[in-house]
């Protein structure tokens, strides 16, 4: 399945790193990669994966990218990409 | 992929706005658990239950943890029990009431409902003994919801059932009075009552329905509030098309919830209910939602206009999005589940009688009042009779849930916690009805033509 992951906060070195650290340390694959800087420093990354040969549970995962978006100062959320489909698109 | 803009607009709806699934609500049909002996029914309505919503809250649960959605509620709702005890010759059905206490505990849900009648012309057998049942069953019980359906459009007013249904508001409310009179929140009486609703207290199974079906009804007026904020000055045509938009968004999460659900329960999906169903947290109101379009507080001149327009948009907006909608579908008026509406009447701007109005045009009723302890049962009864005639004659679905609040006065307050939030007692009129609801009888059905 393909999930979309958000991370957004105050802008500051390390964020993408970090992220796509545990992603692929679960071997999650990301298939695209969106990043902005709005109004000033704040820093908005929206990047769609595909966790067809994720090791851990999908709520496994969200925890994992939650506590380092904690570390990071950050809001992250990972959702399945159905729903984003489902609303945006007729 | 899609634009980033939607894609945060989606997250911050949930994070900062309460979109939420209200309830993903498992029908289940009882009518094969009909015997001769009550206990034996008992046992068949346990038994049934636990077997077909075994994994109801578990898949649920996984839902929400894979979309990042909410799912606020996971419920069940059965066929009319007095459908199902009257092949007894049982005086009491509080033992089926307990057995679907105990289904309901065991599934892990939150409430069932179906503890019903439908006696808008009139009385079959268990029809009687379930109403005269209604009180003791939803004092010894913590789950059960339970709901009567006294008109409709095509067989008028049932006069002696409004006139009973006061009693029981009453005794229901008395009996339990300990816990803030709960008992009668868990009580609805229905004019036009719809068969597939998965809302509470006034879920149950039609006899229509399949076997076994799930419907889904979702919320938002948070989201709807907020997107009314950013839209700012414009007229009131583009605020009813923003409404439009913002409910089928909501509406094709709903569906793409229930597909979902229903698809690994092995169960057919039902309808999408697609209602505004406000919570006591700030920020998810109906009545706030009024007072953005324009209303000092809620309920002054102007309430009942601009919630017939929210509440038409609400259904245009979903019908497109959902393969199916039924339900009630619109907007939802509780007081002591809605910030906003607690705050008007704490303020003096909402008066029953103008919920009554706004009634005319929301999806349902006079919903979750707390009325003055000492309020006789035969005013009760014509507050039934009044809202009945409203749903009868407009042919749209009307209910009153009141709590008499029993040792209480008006500036007082019924606090119920939770969802249900916290009821200020409210005026009644002093002047008695009793004459007429001790009439009894039917009103007869309305004229269908020379409509004026």
């Amino acid at each position: 399945m393909r999930a979309m992951l958000t991370v957004a906060g105050k802008d500051r070195t390390g964020v993408v790193a970090r992220i796509s650290n545990t992603l692929s340390d679960h071997s999650v694959n990301i298939l695209d990669i969106r990043q902005n800087i709005m109004g000033g420093d704040l820093f908005a990354m929206i990047m769609l994966v595909e966790l067809d040969g994720c090791d851990i549970s999908f709520p496994a995962l969200t925890a994992q990218l939650e506590a380092d978006g904690v570390e990071l100062g950050m809001k992250v959320h990972l959702m399945h990409e159905d729903i984003f489909n489902a609303m945006h698109r007729i | 992929m899609l634009n980033s803009f939607d894609i945060l607009e989606t997250i911050k709806m949930i994070e900062d706005e309460h979109l939420d699934i209200r309830t993903i609500t498992m029908g289940i049909s009882l009518l094969d658990c009909i015997s001769g002996d009550i206990n034996v029914t008992a046992d068949n309505i346990y038994d049934k239950i636990t077997r077909k919503a075994e994994h109801l809250v578990k898949t649920g649960e996984d839902i929400e943890a894979e979309l990042g959605i909410p799912i606020i509620h996971k419920r069940i709702s059965v066929t009319p029990i007095a459908m199902i005890g009257a092949a007894t010759d049982a005086t009491s059905y509080v033992p089926l009431a307990q057995a679907l206490d105990r289904a309901a505990a065991t599934c892990g849900v939150n409430f069932v409902g179906g503890f019903s009648a439908l006696v808008q012309k009139g009385f079959a057998k268990g029809d009687e003994i379930l109403i005269r049942s209604i009180p003791e069953a939803l004092a010894s019980t913590d789950l059960v919801c339970s709901s009567v359906n006294v008109a409709s459009t095509k067989a008028g007013i049932n006069l002696d059932a409004v006139r009973m249904m006061g009693e029981v508001i009453r005794q229901t409310a008395e009996l339990t009075a300990d816990q803030q009179c709960i008992g009668a929140g868990k009580l609805v009486v229905f004019a036009n009552a719809v068969e597939d609703n998965p809302f509470m207290a006034g879920a149950f199974h039609g006899v229509g329905e399949a076997d076994c079906v799930l419907n889904v009804g979702v919320s938002g007026p948070g989201v709807v509030h907020s997107a009314i904020r950013r839209a700012g000055d414009c007229s009131i045509n583009e605020v009813a098309d923003i409404i439009k938009k913002t409910a089928f968004k909501i509406t094709r999460m709903g569906q793409l919830v229930g597909s979902i659900a229903s698809s690994r329960l092995g169960v057919p999906f039902g309808i999408v209910d697609l209602s505004l169903a406000p919570t006591p947290a700030v920020g998810d109101s109906v009545a706030r939602i009024l007072e953005e379009v324009g209303l000092e507080c809620c309920g002054t001149h102007g309430t009942t206009a601009i919630l017939a327009m929210l509440n038409d948009a609400v259904k245009k907006g979903g019908v497109m999005a959902s393969a199916s909608v039924g339900g009630l579908s619109g907007a939802f008026i509780p007081v002591s589940e809605d910030e906003g509406m607690i705050h008007a009447v704490n303020e003096g701007s909402l008066y029953l009688d103008k919920l009554e109005a706004m009634t005319a045009v929301c999806s349902v009723g006079l919903d979750m009042i707390a009325i003055p302890g000492d309020t006789p049962a035969e005013t009760i009864s014509a507050i039934i009779a009044d809202e009945a005639a409203i749903g009868v004659v407009n042919s749209k679905t009307t209910a009153v849930r009141l709590i008499p609040a029993i040792g209480k006065k008006v500036g007082e307050n019924l606090e119920f916690g939770g969802l249900l939030g916290s009821a200020p007692v409210m005026e009644v009129h002093p002047f008695s009805a009793a004459k007429f609801i001790n009439r009894g009888g039917r009103i007869p059905a309305p004229m269908h033509s020379l409509k004026n």
